[in-house]
Protein backbone atom coordinates (compact mmCIF):
# COMPACT_ATOMS: atom_id res chain seq x y z
CA UNK A 1 0.00 0.00 0.00
CA UNK A 2 1.27 3.41 -0.87
CA UNK A 3 0.06 6.55 0.69
CA UNK A 4 0.52 10.06 -0.46
CA UNK A 5 -0.73 13.02 1.42
CA UNK A 6 -1.41 16.20 -0.45
CA UNK A 7 -2.55 19.19 1.52
CA UNK A 8 -4.26 22.09 -0.12
CA UNK A 9 -4.82 25.46 1.44
CA UNK A 10 -1.91 25.10 3.84
CA UNK A 11 1.40 26.86 3.81
CA UNK A 12 1.43 28.44 7.25
CA UNK A 13 4.65 30.21 8.29
CA UNK A 14 6.71 28.19 10.83
CA UNK A 15 4.21 25.30 10.72
CA UNK A 16 4.42 23.85 7.19
CA UNK A 17 6.06 21.69 5.97
CA UNK A 18 7.53 20.96 9.40
CA UNK A 19 7.41 22.87 12.67
CA UNK A 20 9.92 25.65 13.25
CA UNK A 21 8.27 27.18 16.27
CA UNK A 22 11.23 26.85 18.58
CA UNK A 23 14.40 28.37 17.18
CA UNK A 24 18.02 28.62 18.34
CA UNK A 25 17.22 30.61 21.54
CA UNK A 26 15.41 27.57 22.98
CA UNK A 27 18.41 25.30 22.34
CA UNK A 28 20.74 27.90 23.84
CA UNK A 29 18.47 28.30 26.87
CA UNK A 30 18.22 24.53 27.44
CA UNK A 31 22.02 24.41 27.43
CA UNK A 32 22.52 27.44 29.70
CA UNK A 33 19.76 26.30 32.08
CA UNK A 34 21.36 22.87 32.38
CA UNK A 35 24.81 24.42 32.87
CA UNK A 36 23.54 26.75 35.63
CA UNK A 37 21.69 23.84 37.26
CA UNK A 38 24.91 21.80 37.30
CA UNK A 39 27.01 24.63 38.73
CA UNK A 40 24.48 25.53 41.43
CA UNK A 41 24.02 21.88 42.35
CA UNK A 42 27.76 21.38 42.92
CA UNK A 43 28.10 24.72 44.76
CA UNK A 44 25.23 23.71 47.06
CA UNK A 45 26.47 20.16 47.57
CA UNK A 46 30.08 21.11 48.40
CA UNK A 47 28.82 23.76 50.87
CA UNK A 48 26.40 21.39 52.62
CA UNK A 49 29.19 18.80 52.92
CA UNK A 50 31.36 21.50 54.53
CA UNK A 51 34.14 21.16 51.95
CA UNK A 52 33.94 24.74 50.65
CA UNK A 53 37.46 25.62 51.87
CA UNK A 54 39.00 22.65 50.04
CA UNK A 55 37.15 23.18 46.76
CA UNK A 56 36.93 26.96 46.30
CA UNK A 57 36.31 26.93 42.52
CA UNK A 58 33.04 25.02 42.70
CA UNK A 59 31.52 27.23 45.39
CA UNK A 60 33.15 30.55 44.54
CA UNK A 61 34.73 31.17 41.15
CA UNK A 62 32.55 28.94 38.99
CA UNK A 63 29.40 30.26 40.67
CA UNK A 64 29.89 33.60 38.87
CA UNK A 65 28.96 31.74 35.69
CA UNK A 66 25.52 30.60 36.89
CA UNK A 67 23.73 33.99 37.25
CA UNK A 68 25.22 35.06 33.89
CA UNK A 69 24.04 31.82 32.25
CA UNK A 70 20.57 32.14 33.79
CA UNK A 71 20.22 35.79 32.74
CA UNK A 72 21.30 35.05 29.17
CA UNK A 73 19.05 32.00 29.12
CA UNK A 74 16.04 34.00 30.30
CA UNK A 75 16.74 36.69 27.70
CA UNK A 76 16.88 33.96 25.04
CA UNK A 77 13.55 32.56 26.24
CA UNK A 78 11.98 36.00 26.21
CA UNK A 79 13.36 36.64 22.71
CA UNK A 80 11.60 33.54 21.38
CA UNK A 81 8.16 34.54 22.73
CA UNK A 82 5.89 35.98 20.05
CA UNK A 83 3.49 37.78 22.43
CA UNK A 84 6.28 39.30 24.56
CA UNK A 85 4.37 42.00 26.43
CA UNK A 86 2.16 39.38 28.04
CA UNK A 87 5.04 37.32 29.54
CA UNK A 88 3.88 38.31 33.06
CA UNK A 89 0.87 36.05 32.53
CA UNK A 90 3.23 33.21 33.48
CA UNK A 91 3.19 34.52 37.03
CA UNK A 92 -0.53 35.00 37.48
CA UNK A 93 -1.12 31.26 37.67
CA UNK A 94 0.48 27.95 38.58
CA UNK A 95 -0.40 25.12 36.25
CA UNK A 96 0.81 21.82 37.68
CA UNK A 97 0.26 19.93 34.42
CA UNK A 98 2.42 22.30 32.38
CA UNK A 99 6.18 21.76 32.79
CA UNK A 100 6.75 25.24 31.36
CA UNK A 101 4.69 26.76 34.18
CA UNK A 102 6.65 25.23 37.03
CA UNK A 103 9.87 25.81 35.11
CA UNK A 104 9.01 29.50 35.00
CA UNK A 105 8.37 29.53 38.76
CA UNK A 106 11.60 27.66 39.54
CA UNK A 107 13.52 30.18 37.42
CA UNK A 108 11.86 33.01 39.31
CA UNK A 109 13.22 31.62 42.60
CA UNK A 110 16.59 30.22 41.54
CA UNK A 111 17.81 33.21 39.49
CA UNK A 112 17.82 35.71 42.42
CA UNK A 113 19.38 33.06 44.70
CA UNK A 114 22.19 32.56 42.17
CA UNK A 115 22.88 36.33 42.32
CA UNK A 116 22.74 36.36 46.14
CA UNK A 117 25.12 33.41 46.21
CA UNK A 118 27.76 35.35 44.24
CA UNK A 119 27.07 38.41 46.42
CA UNK A 120 27.84 36.38 49.56
CA UNK A 121 31.36 35.87 48.16
CA UNK A 122 31.67 39.44 46.88
CA UNK A 123 34.61 40.61 49.01
CA UNK A 124 36.55 37.40 48.25
CA UNK A 125 35.79 37.46 44.54
CA UNK A 126 36.33 41.15 43.89
CA UNK A 127 38.78 42.32 46.59
CA UNK A 128 39.80 45.33 44.50
CA UNK A 129 36.28 46.72 44.11
CA UNK A 130 35.32 47.38 47.71
CA UNK A 131 31.82 48.60 48.41
CA UNK A 132 32.08 50.30 51.76
CA UNK A 133 28.41 51.00 52.25
CA UNK A 134 27.07 49.90 55.59
CA UNK A 135 23.95 48.27 54.18
CA UNK A 136 26.06 46.32 51.68
CA UNK A 137 28.42 45.00 54.35
CA UNK A 138 25.41 44.03 56.49
CA UNK A 139 23.79 42.29 53.52
CA UNK A 140 26.96 40.37 52.72
CA UNK A 141 27.33 39.28 56.35
CA UNK A 142 23.72 38.15 56.42
CA UNK A 143 24.18 36.17 53.20
CA UNK A 144 27.41 34.60 54.49
CA UNK A 145 25.63 33.40 57.62
CA UNK A 146 22.81 31.93 55.54
CA UNK A 147 25.01 30.31 52.92
CA UNK A 148 24.17 26.81 54.12
CA UNK A 149 20.44 27.61 54.03
CA UNK A 150 20.80 28.89 50.48
CA UNK A 151 22.68 25.69 49.60
CA UNK A 152 19.85 23.57 51.04
CA UNK A 153 17.38 25.41 48.80
CA UNK A 154 19.68 25.31 45.77
CA UNK A 155 20.23 21.54 45.74
CA UNK A 156 16.59 20.50 45.15
CA UNK A 157 15.81 23.54 42.96
CA UNK A 158 18.83 22.96 40.70
CA UNK A 159 17.81 19.32 40.24
CA UNK A 160 14.29 20.46 39.29
CA UNK A 161 15.75 23.06 36.90
CA UNK A 162 18.03 20.50 35.25
CA UNK A 163 15.37 17.84 34.89
CA UNK A 164 12.74 20.34 33.74
CA UNK A 165 14.77 21.29 30.65
CA UNK A 166 14.25 17.69 29.52
CA UNK A 167 10.70 17.19 30.76
CA UNK A 168 9.72 20.37 28.93
CA UNK A 169 10.36 18.47 25.69
CA UNK A 170 9.21 15.02 26.79
CA UNK A 171 5.75 16.33 27.75
CA UNK A 172 4.84 16.76 24.07
CA UNK A 173 3.43 13.45 22.93
CA UNK A 174 2.87 14.93 19.47
CA UNK A 175 6.66 14.92 18.87
CA UNK A 176 7.71 11.27 19.04
CA UNK A 177 11.44 12.02 19.35
CA UNK A 178 10.88 14.01 22.54
CA UNK A 179 8.12 11.87 23.96
CA UNK A 180 10.23 9.51 26.07
CA UNK A 181 10.62 9.47 29.83
CA UNK A 182 14.44 9.23 29.67
CA UNK A 183 14.82 12.78 28.37
CA UNK A 184 14.41 14.42 31.81
CA UNK A 185 17.19 12.42 33.54
CA UNK A 186 19.30 12.62 30.35
CA UNK A 187 19.18 16.42 30.24
CA UNK A 188 19.84 16.59 33.99
CA UNK A 189 22.92 14.36 33.66
CA UNK A 190 24.14 16.35 30.68
CA UNK A 191 23.60 19.61 32.59
CA UNK A 192 25.52 18.33 35.64
CA UNK A 193 28.29 17.14 33.30
CA UNK A 194 28.63 20.57 31.63
CA UNK A 195 28.63 22.14 35.12
CA UNK A 196 31.46 19.84 36.22
CA UNK A 197 33.33 20.64 32.97
CA UNK A 198 33.13 24.37 33.73
CA UNK A 199 34.52 23.77 37.22
CA UNK A 200 37.38 21.70 35.71
CA UNK A 201 38.06 24.54 33.29
CA UNK A 202 38.26 27.15 36.07
CA UNK A 203 39.82 25.02 38.84
CA UNK A 204 43.11 26.27 40.21
CA UNK A 205 44.22 23.23 42.23
CA UNK A 206 44.96 19.76 40.86
CA UNK A 207 42.98 18.27 43.76
CA UNK A 208 39.75 20.00 42.77
CA UNK A 209 40.36 19.26 39.09
CA UNK A 210 40.81 15.55 39.84
CA UNK A 211 37.68 15.36 41.98
CA UNK A 212 35.53 16.94 39.28
CA UNK A 213 37.21 14.89 36.54
CA UNK A 214 36.12 11.78 38.46
CA UNK A 215 32.58 13.14 38.96
CA UNK A 216 32.41 14.09 35.29
CA UNK A 217 33.62 10.66 34.20
CA UNK A 218 30.80 8.99 36.17
CA UNK A 219 28.27 11.45 34.71
CA UNK A 220 29.49 10.77 31.15
CA UNK A 221 29.11 7.02 31.65
CA UNK A 222 25.57 7.54 33.03
CA UNK A 223 24.76 9.85 30.11
CA UNK A 224 25.99 7.32 27.53
CA UNK A 225 23.88 4.68 29.23
CA UNK A 226 20.80 6.91 29.14
CA UNK A 227 21.37 7.68 25.43
CA UNK A 228 21.55 3.94 24.69
CA UNK A 229 18.35 3.52 26.72
CA UNK A 230 16.63 6.28 24.77
CA UNK A 231 17.56 4.76 21.40
CA UNK A 232 16.58 1.25 22.58
CA UNK A 233 13.23 2.54 23.78
CA UNK A 234 12.51 4.17 20.45
CA UNK A 235 13.79 1.11 18.55
CA UNK A 236 11.20 -0.98 20.40
CA UNK A 237 8.52 1.70 20.03
CA UNK A 238 5.73 2.45 17.62
CA UNK A 239 6.19 3.41 13.97
CA UNK A 240 6.39 7.14 14.69
CA UNK A 241 9.15 6.54 17.25
CA UNK A 242 11.06 4.32 14.82
CA UNK A 243 10.92 7.11 12.27
CA UNK A 244 12.03 9.61 14.92
CA UNK A 245 14.99 7.41 15.85
CA UNK A 246 16.04 7.17 12.21
CA UNK A 247 16.75 10.91 12.21
CA UNK A 248 19.49 10.24 14.77
CA UNK A 249 20.60 6.83 13.51
CA UNK A 250 21.13 6.90 9.76
CA UNK A 251 19.29 10.15 9.08
CA UNK A 252 20.10 13.80 8.62
CA UNK A 253 21.20 14.35 12.24
CA UNK A 254 23.47 11.29 12.46
CA UNK A 255 26.75 13.12 11.92
CA UNK A 256 25.88 15.83 14.43
CA UNK A 257 24.57 13.33 16.99
CA UNK A 258 27.21 10.61 16.78
CA UNK A 259 30.12 12.81 15.68
CA UNK A 260 29.76 15.86 17.87
CA UNK A 261 27.63 14.66 20.79
CA UNK A 262 28.63 11.06 21.40
CA UNK A 263 32.20 10.79 20.08
CA UNK A 264 33.65 14.31 20.47
CA UNK A 265 31.33 15.39 23.29
CA UNK A 266 31.37 12.28 25.50
CA UNK A 267 33.76 9.46 24.52
CA UNK A 268 36.87 11.53 23.68
CA UNK A 269 36.63 13.69 26.86
CA UNK A 270 36.00 10.55 28.93
CA UNK A 271 39.22 8.98 27.59
CA UNK A 272 41.19 12.19 28.15
CA UNK A 273 39.86 12.56 31.71
CA UNK A 274 40.74 8.94 32.47
CA UNK A 275 44.31 9.58 31.27
CA UNK A 276 44.44 12.72 33.43
CA UNK A 277 43.17 10.91 36.53
CA UNK A 278 45.81 8.19 35.97
CA UNK A 279 48.38 10.94 36.51
CA UNK A 280 49.49 11.78 32.98
CA UNK A 281 49.63 15.41 31.94
CA UNK A 282 46.68 16.35 29.76
CA UNK A 283 45.54 19.88 28.89
CA UNK A 284 42.27 19.68 30.85
CA UNK A 285 40.77 22.58 28.94
CA UNK A 286 40.40 20.30 25.90
CA UNK A 287 38.00 17.69 27.37
CA UNK A 288 36.13 20.40 29.31
CA UNK A 289 35.52 22.51 26.19
CA UNK A 290 34.59 19.40 24.17
CA UNK A 291 31.96 18.51 26.80
CA UNK A 292 30.52 22.04 26.70
CA UNK A 293 30.35 22.03 22.89
CA UNK A 294 28.87 18.52 22.92
CA UNK A 295 26.20 19.62 25.39
CA UNK A 296 25.24 22.60 23.25
CA UNK A 297 25.11 20.55 20.04
CA UNK A 298 23.00 17.92 21.84
CA UNK A 299 20.35 20.57 22.64
CA UNK A 300 20.37 21.85 19.07
CA UNK A 301 19.99 18.32 17.65
CA UNK A 302 17.13 17.42 20.00
CA UNK A 303 15.19 20.67 19.50
CA UNK A 304 15.54 20.72 15.71
CA UNK A 305 15.12 16.99 15.05
CA UNK A 306 12.19 16.78 17.46
CA UNK A 307 10.20 19.37 15.56
CA UNK A 308 10.50 17.33 12.35
CA UNK A 309 8.95 14.25 13.94
CA UNK A 310 5.17 13.97 14.08
CA UNK A 311 2.21 11.65 13.91
CA UNK A 312 1.19 10.51 10.47
CA UNK A 313 -2.43 9.93 9.67
CA UNK B 1 -23.37 19.12 26.03
CA UNK B 2 -20.44 17.88 23.95
CA UNK B 3 -20.00 19.52 20.58
CA UNK B 4 -18.60 17.37 17.77
CA UNK B 5 -18.23 17.57 14.02
CA UNK B 6 -18.89 14.69 11.64
CA UNK B 7 -17.50 14.87 8.10
CA UNK B 8 -18.54 12.47 5.36
CA UNK B 9 -15.39 11.70 3.34
CA UNK B 10 -17.55 9.96 0.72
CA UNK B 11 -19.41 13.20 0.00
CA UNK B 12 -16.53 15.68 0.24
CA UNK B 13 -15.24 16.87 -3.14
CA UNK B 14 -12.40 19.00 -1.75
CA UNK B 15 -13.74 22.31 -3.09
CA UNK B 16 -12.12 24.31 -0.22
CA UNK B 17 -15.33 26.29 0.35
CA UNK B 18 -15.06 25.54 4.08
CA UNK B 19 -11.53 26.98 4.11
CA UNK B 20 -12.59 30.22 2.43
CA UNK B 21 -15.73 30.55 4.59
CA UNK B 22 -13.62 30.20 7.74
CA UNK B 23 -11.05 32.72 6.58
CA UNK B 24 -13.81 35.22 5.78
CA UNK B 25 -15.87 34.62 8.92
CA UNK B 26 -12.94 34.72 11.34
CA UNK B 27 -10.73 37.35 9.67
CA UNK B 28 -7.93 34.82 9.34
CA UNK B 29 -4.79 36.68 8.17
CA UNK B 30 -3.63 36.05 4.61
CA UNK B 31 -1.37 33.02 4.34
CA UNK B 32 -2.90 31.32 7.38
CA UNK B 33 -5.83 28.94 7.79
CA UNK B 34 -7.81 27.36 10.61
CA UNK B 35 -9.08 24.52 8.41
CA UNK B 36 -7.67 22.87 5.33
CA UNK B 37 -8.28 20.05 2.84
CA UNK B 38 -6.20 16.90 2.57
CA UNK B 39 -6.16 14.51 -0.32
CA UNK B 40 -4.91 11.01 0.48
CA UNK B 41 -4.20 8.37 -2.13
CA UNK B 42 -4.13 4.79 -0.90
CA UNK B 43 -3.02 1.67 -2.75
CA UNK B 44 -0.98 1.02 -5.92
CA UNK B 45 -2.14 1.54 -9.49
CA UNK B 46 -4.57 0.31 -10.81
CA UNK B 47 -6.42 -0.25 -7.53
CA UNK B 48 -6.15 3.12 -5.87
CA UNK B 49 -8.47 4.93 -3.54
CA UNK B 50 -8.77 8.66 -3.04
CA UNK B 51 -9.95 10.22 0.19
CA UNK B 52 -10.75 13.89 0.58
CA UNK B 53 -11.36 15.48 3.89
CA UNK B 54 -11.60 18.85 5.59
CA UNK B 55 -9.39 19.02 8.69
CA UNK B 56 -9.22 21.43 11.64
CA UNK B 57 -8.68 21.49 15.38
CA UNK B 58 -10.17 18.28 16.79
CA UNK B 59 -11.32 19.87 20.05
CA UNK B 60 -9.84 16.84 21.82
CA UNK B 61 -11.29 15.53 25.04
CA UNK B 62 -7.75 14.96 26.36
CA UNK B 63 -6.32 18.14 24.85
CA UNK B 64 -2.49 18.23 25.07
CA UNK B 65 -2.49 21.94 24.17
CA UNK B 66 -4.55 22.77 27.26
CA UNK B 67 -2.31 20.59 29.42
CA UNK B 68 0.94 22.19 28.17
CA UNK B 69 -0.19 25.82 28.28
CA UNK B 70 1.79 27.60 31.05
CA UNK B 71 -0.68 30.47 31.53
CA UNK B 72 -4.09 28.87 31.06
CA UNK B 73 -4.73 30.85 27.86
CA UNK B 74 -5.61 27.55 26.18
CA UNK B 75 -8.68 26.26 27.92
CA UNK B 76 -11.64 23.97 27.37
CA UNK B 77 -15.27 24.97 27.80
CA UNK B 78 -17.85 22.67 29.36
CA UNK B 79 -19.20 21.96 25.88
CA UNK B 80 -15.81 20.56 24.81
CA UNK B 81 -14.65 23.52 22.71
CA UNK B 82 -10.96 24.34 23.10
CA UNK B 83 -10.27 28.09 22.95
CA UNK B 84 -7.29 30.44 23.27
CA UNK B 85 -7.60 33.74 25.14
CA UNK B 86 -5.39 36.07 23.11
CA UNK B 87 -4.42 38.42 25.92
CA UNK B 88 -3.41 35.58 28.24
CA UNK B 89 -1.22 33.95 25.58
CA UNK B 90 2.52 34.69 25.77
CA UNK B 91 3.33 33.09 22.41
CA UNK B 92 5.68 30.46 23.84
CA UNK B 93 4.62 27.89 21.23
CA UNK B 94 4.18 24.99 23.70
CA UNK B 95 0.64 24.28 22.48
CA UNK B 96 1.77 24.24 18.84
CA UNK B 97 4.49 21.74 19.72
CA UNK B 98 1.98 19.62 21.62
CA UNK B 99 -0.68 19.37 18.88
CA UNK B 100 -0.45 16.15 16.82
CA UNK B 101 -2.63 17.75 14.13
CA UNK B 102 -0.63 20.96 13.68
CA UNK B 103 -3.95 22.77 13.99
CA UNK B 104 -2.57 25.88 15.68
CA UNK B 105 -0.51 28.76 14.36
CA UNK B 106 1.06 31.95 15.64
CA UNK B 107 -1.10 34.90 14.57
CA UNK B 108 0.99 37.76 13.08
CA UNK B 109 -0.07 39.76 16.18
CA UNK B 110 1.82 37.25 18.34
CA UNK B 111 -0.79 35.15 20.11
CA UNK B 112 -1.76 31.62 19.12
CA UNK B 113 -4.89 31.11 17.07
CA UNK B 114 -6.95 28.17 15.86
CA UNK B 115 -10.41 26.86 14.99
CA UNK B 116 -13.04 27.77 17.60
CA UNK B 117 -15.89 25.68 16.11
CA UNK B 118 -17.21 29.22 15.40
CA UNK B 119 -18.05 29.61 19.06
CA UNK B 120 -19.43 33.14 18.41
CA UNK B 121 -21.91 31.78 15.84
CA UNK B 122 -23.01 28.88 18.07
CA UNK B 123 -24.00 31.39 20.75
CA UNK B 124 -26.40 32.95 18.24
CA UNK B 125 -27.82 29.55 17.33
CA UNK B 126 -25.98 29.40 14.01
CA UNK B 127 -23.82 26.58 12.65
CA UNK B 128 -20.03 26.96 12.23
CA UNK B 129 -19.21 28.87 9.02
CA UNK B 130 -17.56 25.87 7.34
CA UNK B 131 -20.58 23.62 7.98
CA UNK B 132 -23.08 26.20 6.83
CA UNK B 133 -21.47 26.77 3.43
CA UNK B 134 -20.55 23.20 2.46
CA UNK B 135 -22.10 22.74 -1.02
CA UNK B 136 -22.24 18.92 -0.79
CA UNK B 137 -23.58 19.01 2.79
CA UNK B 138 -20.84 16.61 3.88
CA UNK B 139 -20.33 18.28 7.25
CA UNK B 140 -22.54 17.83 10.30
CA UNK B 141 -22.32 19.55 13.64
CA UNK B 142 -24.10 18.91 16.92
CA UNK B 143 -24.21 17.58 20.45
CA UNK B 144 -22.81 14.09 21.06
CA UNK B 145 -24.41 13.91 24.52
CA UNK B 146 -27.82 14.01 22.89
CA UNK B 147 -28.43 10.49 21.52
CA UNK B 148 -30.99 11.79 19.02
CA UNK B 149 -28.85 14.51 17.46
CA UNK B 150 -27.84 14.23 13.82
CA UNK B 151 -24.18 13.60 14.70
CA UNK B 152 -25.04 10.86 17.23
CA UNK B 153 -27.34 9.15 14.74
CA UNK B 154 -24.67 9.24 12.00
CA UNK B 155 -22.02 7.75 14.30
CA UNK B 156 -24.47 4.98 15.26
CA UNK B 157 -25.26 4.08 11.67
CA UNK B 158 -22.01 4.64 9.75
CA UNK B 159 -18.42 3.46 9.94
CA UNK B 160 -16.11 6.23 11.08
CA UNK B 161 -12.55 7.06 12.10
CA UNK B 162 -10.76 9.79 13.97
CA UNK B 163 -7.31 11.19 13.20
CA UNK B 164 -4.27 9.76 15.01
CA UNK B 165 -6.30 8.16 17.85
CA UNK B 166 -3.02 6.52 18.92
CA UNK B 167 -1.89 9.96 20.13
CA UNK B 168 -4.37 9.50 23.00
CA UNK B 169 -6.09 12.84 22.45
CA UNK B 170 -9.68 11.53 21.99
CA UNK B 171 -10.43 13.82 19.03
CA UNK B 172 -13.98 15.07 18.42
CA UNK B 173 -13.97 15.52 14.68
CA UNK B 174 -15.22 12.27 13.18
CA UNK B 175 -14.75 11.13 9.58
CA UNK B 176 -17.33 8.82 8.00
CA UNK B 177 -15.65 6.28 5.74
Amino acid sequence: MQEELFTSGRNIPNIDPSLQIWHWPISVYLFLGGLAAGLLFFAGLITVLGKDKQYPTSVKFASIVSPIALTLGLLALFYDLTHKLYFWRLYTTIRIESPMSWGAWVLLIITPISFLWVLSYYSELFPKWKLNYKWFINLEEFLQKNRKNMALVLIPLSVVLGIYTGILLSAFNARPLWNNAILGPLFLTSGLSTGAATIILLAKSAKERHLFSKIDLVLIIIELGLIVHMLMGMYAGSEVQLEAMQLLVGGEFTLMFFGFVIILGLIVPAIMETIEIMGFKVPVAVPAILILIGGLVFRFVMVEAGQITRYLY
Amino acid sequence: MRYAMVIDTLKCVGCSDCVVACQTENDVPIGYCRDWITETVNGAYPSIELELKSERCNHCENAPCVRCCPTGASHQLNNGIVLVTGDECIGCGACIESCPYDARYQHPDGYVDKCTFCHHRLEKGQLPACVSVCPTKCMYFGDLDNPNSEVSELLKKRKYKTLAPEAGTKPHVYYLI
